[in-house]
């Protein structure tokens, strides 16, 4: 069995599966139970300054989009940060790491953007012996209006603000959740990095709006009649969180920043697809709450056993493993060409692929009067949208030509050579290829 | 409960009343919201779907289930309606094994088939629940129609016609309306009142002035019809019954499927309906497996349908005759009968096997007998009062195109005519495209 022992930042854990800063993980009962179901590590649900905790709404605080047979793809919540007194929380925190150390204990802390708020809280955190501290810039609920969370991750010059007075005040490993409530997530990353953060975490929820009662006319989830957008999260943003995980991963200026994968994180596979673009661990959330904590027995079977299939002895040998095979669309190579092939022992006729290549692309799919599907070659681009609508897995394919043969639909030869948009004639910016 | 399944004779009360309500309740349950959307989510939305190629009535299966997904059910039985107005009891008779959803791409590729027909009663008991009729009259266009024959045939027929605004005069023989839908099929599957339920919802069109008691022969002359109508529809079915040509068949105990299946679906209390502890069904029809599935839950000891050819050769379906034979009914194959015996009551049928070739079947000479106090004849139906002048085709009403008979302004459909396959699902198509090309007719004759 391969080695699933994780080390992110200097803090150890069993596995690289950690809870988020969420509700699983708001209080020592559910926390011991987590470590109990064997999750590596948890990032404490987000703890404020001192004085009257924060007050949740009384009402509805989840909103959920389904998929078939009422599969939970997306949640999203209006829940604030604990709402439970500091001091609770503190001697909660030191009694669970106290009985289990070999458990990453990360504190998620969000205090005004002030020195002495920050200075205040990082003494307390630090005595209960937990890992690290995940700064919670990423909240885009409630704790935003009052200039806390996203209102400062949204910011740069805040972040390394924030990120630099707490690496001065501890000396726990500092990570900065960030929110992909921006428009490039290089920027806050980069930012982090100048504070000197030693990682990253990503991402927050994203602003959303699950639904609209169109009976009372009310958002979803609504209290009393009205509702505010939640953070969205769920198996639904994972393509969304990896993009922004890549982007960090690829980006010279923080391509050795320390990134631990959050977005939709449910399984095993999830978790190595995260890892695989530069993430050193996941840290999960809606799949617990989901499902509850035995799932990570699923994730840790799972990885293991793609890790000795692989051949792979340590975390540490595929994490960034795809990094390098993402780049800029300019740089794909317009020299590959491939056509559908559809598979006619496993085609069940079904013609939705021919539906969607007719309607709305190609018109490269012709249909027999016994219900045969073939691709017309000379008209197919590749486009995948009939491998994307197949509910038959395997069934429709995308055939690489090989170099020498000539493409029905250009009715150009396929070059071996490997080229670009950059080198394209099409391209007025183009430059002479080397 | 006076009897046993071991009673000797024909009685009643073989089973306790809470068995026997058990017995006739729902041989499907309706799908819960839950249960159809999980259902309906199983649709692929094919292109130029199978499903509805093999649908008689031409029903957008994959719009209606759609609807059905996107939480309108009544949205769903419009488009099931419009198509088959008595869409209601299709979903529940329907042979859907052998139409739509032998089809189903799902079927072909996993063999679990989108379940289309449970999906259809869904949406339709939805709508009817709400006691909705979703369609309207057209302006009166001052036209009379007479339709003879209240089931699936003649209510799709008038129903059609009354929605184009004609008058329509529904006639039936029998006291109540709904055919074989009312007296012909198997009462689970068309539970508490059902296709009386269903006749009157339909009668909310409007239009339609319903005749009871009055038939052809009973009251009812083609020549008067016509005379007083501009067209006439004949939804008869097939009144008479084949005879055994087998000795004994006066013997008492010796009687008609069609009749035990049309009594028990009338009888106020099951325990009082007598059956046989051993009981024979000859046939191999829908009508055998209905009266021989009956006979059992009734409380009959043994029950044995006697088919004199094989397996391949019944029209009852595989999946009907699974039901059967987990009912514990026992299949004979290629066997005639020779002779009912008994002492003035039956009390064994004896069989002869039967070989075929070149497609004739002979007795090979080799008997057997089977213990009998109660033998139904199953061996199909024949056209009866037929009128005269008619042109009649292998014993059923010669029509062409969309029903049109050899008489002009005649038109007929359902089992009495040519065509079809016998079906409540192919006679409400029958009557259907009847209705619209009298519709065109008439309004093409102008005034």
């Amino acid at each position: 069995m391969a080695d699933l022992t994780s080390t992110f930042i200097g803090i150890k854990s069993p596995n690289p599966f950690w809870l988020a800063s969420a509700p699983p993980t708001d209080k020592e009962y559910n926390v011991r139970r987590a470590f109990e179901a064997g999750w590596g590590g948890v990032v404490w649900k987000t703890l404020g300054e001192e004085g009257p905790p924060v007050v949740n709404v009384n009402g509805p605080r989840y909103g959920a989009i389904y998929g078939a047979d009422r599969r939970l793809l997306g949640l999203n919540n209006i829940e604030l940060i604990t709402d439970r007194p500091l001091q609770t929380n503190l001697r909660e925190i030191k009694a669970v790491k106290r009985d289990y150390p070999d458990r990453a204990m990360i504190v998620s802390l969000m205090v005004p953007c002030e020195e002495h708020a920050w200075k205040a809280i990082l003494p307390v955190v630090e005595e209960t012996g937990a890992d690290g501290i995940e700064l919670n810039f990423g909240c885009p609920h409630g704790m935003s209006e009052r200039g806390m969370g996203a209102a400062v991750g949204q910011v740069p010059e805040y972040i390394e603000m924030v990120a630099r007075w707490c690496k001065q005040n501890t000396r726990m490993p500092v990570i900065v959740k960030l929110t992909p409530n921006i428009t490039d997530i290089r920027k806050p990353a980069e930012a982090a990095m100048r504070g000197g953060a030693d990682a990253v975490s990503l991402i927050n929820t994203i602003n959303s709006i699950t639904s609209v009662n169109l009976d009372t006319m009310s958002p979803e989830p609504s209290i009393d009649g009205k509702g505010s957008h939640g953070g969205y999260c769920g198996p639904a943003v994972k393509p969304i969180a990896m993009s922004m995980v890549s982007e960090i991963a690829r980006n010279p200026a923080t391509r050795d920043l320390p990134i631990s994968g959050i977005g939709g994180v449910t399984t095993w596979r999830d978790a190595a697809e995260f890892m695989s673009l530069g993430c050193g661990n996941v840290q999960v959330c809606t799949a617990v709450m989901t499902y509850g904590f035995k799932i990570v027995s699923e994730m840790i079977s799972g990885l293991s056993d793609w890790m000795d299939e692989k051949g792979h002895t340590s975390t540490a040998d595929f994490v960034g493993q795809a990094v390098p095979n993402v780049t800029d669309w300019q740089y794909l190579n317009l020299n590959y060409v491939a056509k559908a092939k559809i598979d006619q022992e496993a085609c069940i006729s079904c013609g939705r692929c021919y539906a969607a290549c007719e309607d709305t692309s190609h018109q490269a799919i012709s249909m027999s009067a016994d219900r045969t599907f073939e691709v017309i070659d000379a008209e197919c681009v590749a486009c995948n949208l009939c491998v994307d609508v197949c509910p038959v897995e395997d069934c429709i394919s995308m055939v690489p030509m090989e170099p020498g043969q000539t493409d029905p639909r250009t009715g150009k030869v396929v070059e071996k050579e490997y080229a670009n948009w950059t080198t394209h004639p099409n391209n007025p910016g183009a430059v002479a290829a080397e | 409960m006076p009897n046993s399944q071991m009673t000797p004779g024909v009685v009643p009360g073989r089973v306790s009343d809470d068995q026997l309500a058990d017995n006739f309740s729902d041989l499907h349950a309706p799908f819960l919201g839950h249960e159809a959307a999980v259902a309906s989510d199983r649709c692929y939305f094919c292109y130029d779907a199978p499903c509805v190629m093999a649908c008689p009535t031409d029903i957008d299966i994959p719009l209606f289930i759609r609807q059905i997904q996107t939480g309108t059910p009544e949205a769903a039985a419009k488009t099931i309606l419009q198509q088959n107005i008595l869409g209601g009891m299709c979903a529940r008779v329907c042979p859907t094994e052998t139409l739509c959803e032998q089809v189903c791409v799902r079927e072909v590729a996993e063999g679990k088939p989108v379940e289309i027909g449970r999906l259809q009663r869904f949406a339709t008991d939805s709508l009817m629940a709400k006691n909705s009729h979703p369609f309207k009259r057209a302006e009166p266009t001052g036209k009379r129609i007479a339709v003879v024959g209240a089931g699936p045939a003649g209510l799709a027929c008038a129903h059609r016609l009354a929605m184009h605004g004609h008058e329509v005069t529904l006639y039936d023989a029998r006291p109540k309306a709904g055919g074989l839908n009312e007296f012909g099929i198997a009462a689970y599957k068309s539970t508490d009142d059902f296709a009386a339920r269903e006749v009157d919802w339909l009668m909310q069109i409007g239009g339609i002035t319903l005749e009871l008691g009055k038939g052809l022969g009973a009251g009812l002359s083609l020549e008067t019809l016509q005379n007083n109508n501009d067209a006439v529809f004949l939804g008869i079915g097939l009144g008479g019954v084949n005879s055994l040509r087998a000795a004994g068949e006066e013997r008492d105990g010796v009687g008609d499927a069609v009749s035990f299946i049309a009594e028990l679906r009338q009888t106020d209390d099951l325990s009082t309906l007598p059956v046989g502890r051993n009981v024979v069904v000859i046939g191999g029809g829908m009508t055998a497996v209905d009266a021989a599935v009956q006979s059992k839950l009734l409380g009959a000891e043994n029950v044995t349908i006697a088919y004199r050819r094989g397996r391949d050769g019944m029209s009852a379906s595989r999946y009907e005759q699974d039901l059967a034979a987990s009912h514990g009914v026992n299949f004979v194959f290629n066997a005639q009968p020779k002779e009912v015996h008994g002492n003035g009551t039956a009390a064994e049928v004896e069989f002869e096997y039967t070989s075929s070739k070149n497609g004739t079947l002979k007795g090979t000479g080799e008997t057997f007998c089977i213990k009998a106090d109660q033998v139904f004849k199953a061996i199909g139906q024949t056209l009866e009062d037929a009128p005269d002048g008619l042109e009649v085709e292998g014993g059923k009403i010669a029509v062409s195109g969309a029903g049109q008979t050899s008489l002009s302004g005649v038109w007929a459909g359902g089992d009495c005519a040519t065509g079809g396959d016998d079906l409540t699902v192919t006679a409400v198509a029958e009557g259907r495209d009847a209705a619209e090309d009298i519709h065109s007719a008439l309004m093409a004759a102008g005034g």
